[in-house]
């Protein structure tokens, strides 16, 4: 699962690889250059071997490291956006986003287990504009909160967003309320829900079900705000400190209770789910 | 009126601000200021008072009247201690059982260091998922701009209505030009194709109504007086749990049709 959707990636370079094994695709770390054979990246859960940083990584992806092997079920799958404003270029731009993620829309909703642990789960696919959310990522969530209330499942997902879909206008906007809505209605039927927070989650999506969770746990150098680093720095004229909206700043600052390595994410996820499933350790 | 004029019409600095609307319709109001963990945040008016004869908790975003005012209020842009203060005074409306009237004019919540380093997502978040779970029925109003989360988050109701020239948007035309057009000068554009209006509401099930406002905003005050009157009676009849039901519903259906 892991080597399929990473070979969508338009930005990797990768002409005829089934041909052509010699030519094996190279992917360089962000932040300390290294480069490194993409199979080999993929297979080390995408982190970079020199450095440790965690590479943004596709929702499919993220199903396969995360949930037990096979035990995905995905919901909504047919949900995808019908442009309701008619906005000029959003549909071309929705093609482009098909293509590039190979997903009908931003996030893959669905039921599966950890260690056994039943669960609800979803992940929102960056390559899929960013993440944003429209009516339908709206309306994907929220049945997938709605499901899990009825079969009294907690909820693990995985948050990344560049916040709501300006090209659906007020219908996104709209949505935070929505699935807001849902979020707690689960909650209040006493249900668990664990956030992890992935680089970036912004805007509307971090100022809604993101930052809802009982639980908010976040990647290491995950980019956590409403605004973002690039419109404050617009605003108020101001360059920003190093590191400022990180994981780390926001740990420090009150509003992420855990850092967590991609590596032990599941384990935890595992330990967090059996600890609110009621049996004795 | 084309869509840009629309919204400099919104942003006019003639409209009637948050306080007057409380002014006109709320009696014996008694404003209570911060939010108990950190400011008190000008930008969120908040308080009690009484509506006709019911006893009803207010909020409002205040853009401010002349230019010390708006300064002190943010020009209407609350920080997280604005939404931590509304949140508090939603708590309070659900223990004393009172109805929330909330007057929304704000081009969205503050954006700043400041800001991102006191959690304002998380602050708006959680304002909505409160007014989410409320048992009380919530009414809201855009009396000028609705901008954004900021608006959002007052605006999670059981009821919302416009004003006639009014403005309700995800994302300033300002901003949509530049992210989207990558040109700040196409804000005629972005504002066609953001769809703002009150109308365009209205035909989206956004809001339930549009309010006149009159040359002189002289209809304005009155008709959000009626629309908040004639709400509040038909929500005698329901309980909690109804009211609750009918705001999830109200939401549930926003952003198409799935089946």
């Amino acid at each position: 699962m892991i080597e399929k959707s990473l070979f969508r990636d338009p930005n990797l370079r990768l002409e005829g690889q089934e041909d052509a094994p010699e030519k094996v695709p190279v992917s360089t770390c962000p932040r300390c250059r290294k480069n490194q054979e993409l199979p080999a990246l993929a297979q080390g859960l995408f982190l970079c071997p020199r450095c440790g940083y965690h590479f943004k990584i596709n929702a499919r992806d993220r199903i396969g490291m995360t949930l037990d092997e096979g035990s995905f079920r995905e919901m909504g799958k047919r949900i995808a956006s019908k442009d309701p404003l008619s906005f000029p270029g959003y549909k071309e731009k929705l093609e482009q986003a098909r293509g590039q993620s190979g997903e009908h829309e931003a996030v893959i909703t669905g039921a599966g287990s950890i260690f056994g642990q039943p669960c609800a789960f979803f992940a929102m696919e960056y390559q899929f504009m960013m993440g944003s959310m429209g009516a339908a990522v709206g309306e994907k969530l929220t049945r997938l909160f709605e499901r899990a209330l009825e079969r009294r499942l907690p909820v693990v997902g995985y948050p990344l967003s560049g916040g709501a879909r300006v090209q659906e206008g007020i219908h996104s906007l709209m949505q935070m309320a929505k699935v807001s809505g849902a979020v707690r209605r689960h909650a209040d039927s006493g249900l668990l829900y664990i956030a992890v927070l992935c680089d970036a989650t912004t805007g509307g999506v971090a100022a809604s079900f993101a930052l809802q969770a009982d639980i908010i746990l976040a990647e290491p150098g995950a980019l956590v705000g409403f605004a973002g680093p690039r419109v404050i720095e617009q605003t108020t004229r101001q360059k920003l400190p190093e590191g400022f909206q990180r994981a780390e700043f926001q740990m420090e600052k009150g509003f992420v209770g855990k850092i967590v390595r991609r590596r032990e994410q599941r384990e935890l996820l595992g330990l967090l789910l059996r600890m609110h499933a009621g049996g004795p350790a | 009126m084309n869509a840009y004029q629309r919204v400099l019409a919104a942003r006019s600095n003639q409209r009637p601000d948050a306080m007057r609307y409380i002014n006109f319709m709320i009696s014996d109001f008694v404003e209570l200021h911060g939010d108990r963990r950190f400011a008190d945040d000008a930008a969120m008016v908040a308080g009690l008072g009484y509506f006709g004869n019911r006893c009803v908790t207010v909020l409002g975003l205040e853009k401010g009247v002349d230019t010390p005012d708006r300064l002190k209020r943010n020009f209407g842009s609350a920080q997280p201690e604005g939404y931590r203060k509304s949140l508090w005074h939603l708590r309070q409306a659900e223990k004393f059982s009172r109805p929330v009237l909330c007057f929304i004019d704000t081009a969205g919540a503050a954006c700043g260091v400041g800001a991102e380093e006191r959690g304002q997502g998380q602050a708006i978040a959680e304002n909505l998922w409160e007014m989410m779970g409320l048992k009380v029925p919530v009414l809201s109003v855009i009396i000028g701009e609705g901008g954004s989360g900021g608006a959002l988050a007052l605006a999670a109701a059981n009821r919302v209505w416009m004003l006639e020239n009014a403005v309700y948007s995800v994302l300033s035309p300002e901003g949509a030009a530049s992210i989207i057009y990558k040109d700040a000068g196409k804000v005629l554009q972005a504002s066609e194709a953001l769809r703002m209006s009150a109308q365009d509401m209205l035909s989206f099930g956004v809001i339930e109504g549009i309010l006149p406002e009159g040359k002189d905003f002289e209809l304005a005050l009155p008709a959000v007086r009626d629309a908040f009157d004639e709400a509040l009676k038909s929500f005698e009849r329901l309980t909690g749990e109804d009211i609750r039901r009918q705001r999830y519903e109200r939401f549930r259906g926003l952003g198409g049709d799935w089946t």
